[in-house]
């Protein structure tokens, strides 16, 4: 009886096998943005404290943030005097929701779109290309210069957005600089040598009745006057996604200590239900 | 009017005579000797049967968390999506029982499909337990009314357009199709006023429902008794000289109470490490496109449905449109669910388990189990998702082509399943548990 018992376990092991052996072929199907892995630690404290203070300089101006209350500010060390002095800049208090001043009328008229609400922005933008946190880091440094676009921005990441580059000043006015490959593998080789965020095309045209492929490799050229190098632009935009990334989900911190706590309680308390059956089912022939 | 005679309460120390007193007003302890206490159930129990309970269980954890969540929530178009985030950051212990109650609605049907296969597996829907499937196919029905209505009620994109598309396939019925549509949703779009009573049908109609069902199902289950892994009616054993028992027959209470508190205990740690470590698991629990706020003017460049109902989904959209019309697609999803209905008398095996079933039925469950997994996954990805063929196909979406073919599949497990499950080469059934 033991025998058909396995064979049967073993042809339900295959078939799961046989699904997830499929699933990454998922992957090659879609189309993702170029997106880089953003670095950050959400228990960096003074990366999180500097991501905020971008946040209300850069961010906040257009783009509310209108489930986040500032004085959750405290859960990055930051205390109630510290955020009333540095960090409001409306007069409100320490308890208001991270609101914005700008009209959703006016701001629809401006930019053609009402900015959105960026409070959980960094959970929205996951996906299977990656993390929300690489979306928003990859994005905010994806912007180049673009003049036939109505802000004079365009972005690799989020093409054709409405928005303009809000960091240009840090950031500089970067420029797309775009090559044509006629063979994959150069076109591969050169995206993996690039210094920038930089998207492969793939282009088919019909050229005396033959099809013609090829690619369009997209990279960046680091702009002129931005105030940061690329490596403090860098980190300007990661503690600032770093902080996104904290406000989308303030509670993952306390979410995950407790969860540890959580598990060996559920660990102890199995064992102990486990010794119990064993002794109640011990004259169970 | 004196109370009944019955026999004094005995063994519960202090309580005995708090316990007669009720139980001579109300049966007390026939109730729990009949539902649990003295009800008899086989000895060998395996794995697959932890999941009975566990639905039950999971059961109470969304009523209990469900009751929390609308101290908080608002089912306010305005206000529903923002009262959600208000949970979230501000209620105290609020994210704890928002993810325990998104988590459990996602586990609530990985136990009741697991409790479905072992039904496949051994053969519960047999005779004498017709009506014990069908109320527990009449409990998964409202399970599915639950969670869709549930879903509505983040109000994010997902929530409002995966709403949009399921109501309107009730437009592709014939004739009264688009009123039809109209009437559920309340107004011509998916809006407050859907919102409103979604919230009605989730808090309070469905809920009732399935309790109601419940009670039904588990009435239903101690009268004609457990099945088994081995098919084996211990109810038409000899009974034990000694016991009065059935020979393979052991009381629930305490056998069966102390395992299934262990299966509670398992359940709660797998539980744990989602809600803790991976609330959103990969999208397929939260979508992430539910963190947008419904738009009812920007339409998702993907909608899904939530994973559970993935498979009729793919379903649904492998049936090619006849004359123009959904119509074909909405119904061949509706015979999908509604076919499990038919199970105890499309079984034709003269055996019950699959330790006793030949080759043709264990290969026919193999494949209606990838069939519905791989359908499942397909329903969660865009139709394009394996590229297309060459032109030798008319360069047709690889993923649509594999549906159809894993659709008619599907079918084919039930509608083949009278002729090939008795033409079966079976072993016999043996007379006690192995």
């Amino acid at each position: 009886m033991k025998n058909i018992t396995i064979t049967s376990r073993l042809r339900a092991l295959a078939g799961i096998v046989c699904a997830l052996l499929v699933m990454p072929l998922a992957a090659i199907g879609s189309e993702c943005p170029p997106l880089q892995s953003a670095p950050i630690n959400s228990h960096d404290l003074a990366s999180l404290q500097s991501g905020a203070r971008t946040f209300v300089n850069y961010c906040l101006g257009c783009h509310s943030a209108g489930y986040m209350r500032y004085s959750r500010l405290q859960d990055i060390g930051l205390s109630e005097q510290q955020i009333k002095d540095n960090l409001i800049f409306t007069g409100g208090k320490v308890g208001d929701l991270m609101l914005v001043a700008m009209d959703k009328k006016d701001g629809k008229q401006w930019f053609g779109v009402t900015p959105p609400d960026l409070t959980v922005e960094a959970r929205a933008r996951s996906s299977s290309c990656g993390s929300g946190a690489d979306w928003v880091y990859s994005y905010l440094r994806g912007f180049y210069r673009d003049s036939s676009r109505p802000t004079g921005w365009n972005n690799v990441v989020f093409e054709n957005v409405a928005m303009p580059h809000a960091l240009w000043e840090l950031n500089g006015v970067q420029q797309l600089k775009q090559r044509q490959f006629e063979s994959e593998n150069e076109a591969r080789a050169a995206l993996l040598s690039a210094k920038s965020l930089a998207s492969l095309e793939e282009q088919t045209s019909m050229a005396g009745g033959k099809e013609v492929t090829r690619y369009l490799l997209k990279t960046l050229e680091p702009g002129s006057g931005a105030k940061l190098s690329k490596v403090e632009y860098d980190k300007t935009v990661a503690d600032l996604v770093n902080y996104m990334n904290f406000m989308a989900e303030p509670a993952r911190l306390e979410r995950r200590s407790i969860g540890i706590w959580v598990l060996l309680l559920l660990s102890v308390l199995f064992v102990l239900v486990l010794l119990l059956k064993w002794r109640i089912w011990k004259d169970v022939h | 009017m004196a109370a009944v005679d019955k026999k004094p309460v005995t063994g519960a120390g202090r309580l005995n005579g708090v316990l007669t007193w009720i139980d001579t007003r109300f049966p007390l302890i026939s109730l729990w000797e009949s539902q649990w206490g003295k009800y008899i159930a086989p000895k060998n129990f395996n794995f697959w049967y932890y999941f009975g309970s566990l639905a039950m269980f999971v059961l109470v954890l969304q009523l209990l968390t469900g009751i929390f969540l609308t101290m908080n929530y608002k089912p306010d178009a305005a206000q529903a999506f923002a009262s959600v985030e208000y949970i979230m950051r501000d209620v105290p212990g609020g994210w704890i029982i928002r993810y325990m109650h998104s988590t459990g609605a996602s586990f609530f049907f990985i136990v009741v499909y697991l409790h479905m296969f072992r039904g496949l597996l051994y053969g519960s829907f047999r005779k004498p337990r017709e009506l014990l499937w069908i109320v527990g196919m009449l409990i998964y029905l409202a399970l599915m009314a639950e969670a869709f209505f549930g879903y509505l009620l983040p109000w994010g994109q997902m929530s409002y357009w995966g709403a949009q598309v399921i109501v309107n396939l009730f437009g592709a019925v014939p004739f009264i199709g688009e009123r039809l549509s109209e009437w559920i949703r309340g107004d011509y779009v998916i809006s407050d006023a859907t919102l409103n009573r979604f919230f009605a049908f989730h808090v309070i109609m469905v809920p009732m429902i399935l309790l109601g069902l419940v009670a039904a199902h588990l009435m239903a289950l101690h009268e004609v008794g457990s099945n088994n892994p081995d098919g084996v009616e211990i109810k038409k054993q000899p009974k034990d000289e000694q016991t009065g028992l059935p020979l393979d027959g052991i009381y629930s209470h305490p056998y069966y109470s102390i395992k299934d508190a262990l299966g509670v205990v398992g359940f709660l740690i797998v539980f744990a490490i989602v809600l803790f470590f991976l609330p959103e698991m990969g999208g397929y629990f939260l979508e992430s496109n539910n963190f947008i706020p419904a738009d009812s003017l920007k339409t998702p460049p993907h909608i899904a449905p939530v994973w559970y109902f993935t498979p009729f989904y793919s379903i649904l959209r492998a049936v090619p449109p006849l004359f123009n019309s959904q119509f074909p697609g909405v119904a061949a999803m509706g015979v999908a669910v509604v076919i499990f209905f038919f199970l105890p008398w499309l079984d034709r095996s003269p055996v019950k388990s699959i330790r006793y079933k030949g080759p043709l039925f264990k290969g026919a469950l193999a494949i209606f189990v990838f069939a519905f997994v791989l359908l499942g996954y397909l329903g969660t990805e865009p139709t394009n998702v394996w590229g297309q063929f060459g032109s030798w196909l008319q360069h047709a979406d690889r993923a649509t082509v594999f549906a159809r073919i894993f659709t008619v599949l599907y079918f084919s497990f039930f509608i083949l399943m009278p002729w090939y499950s008795k033409i079966d080469r079976c072993k016999p059934e043996p007379q006690r548990l192995t």
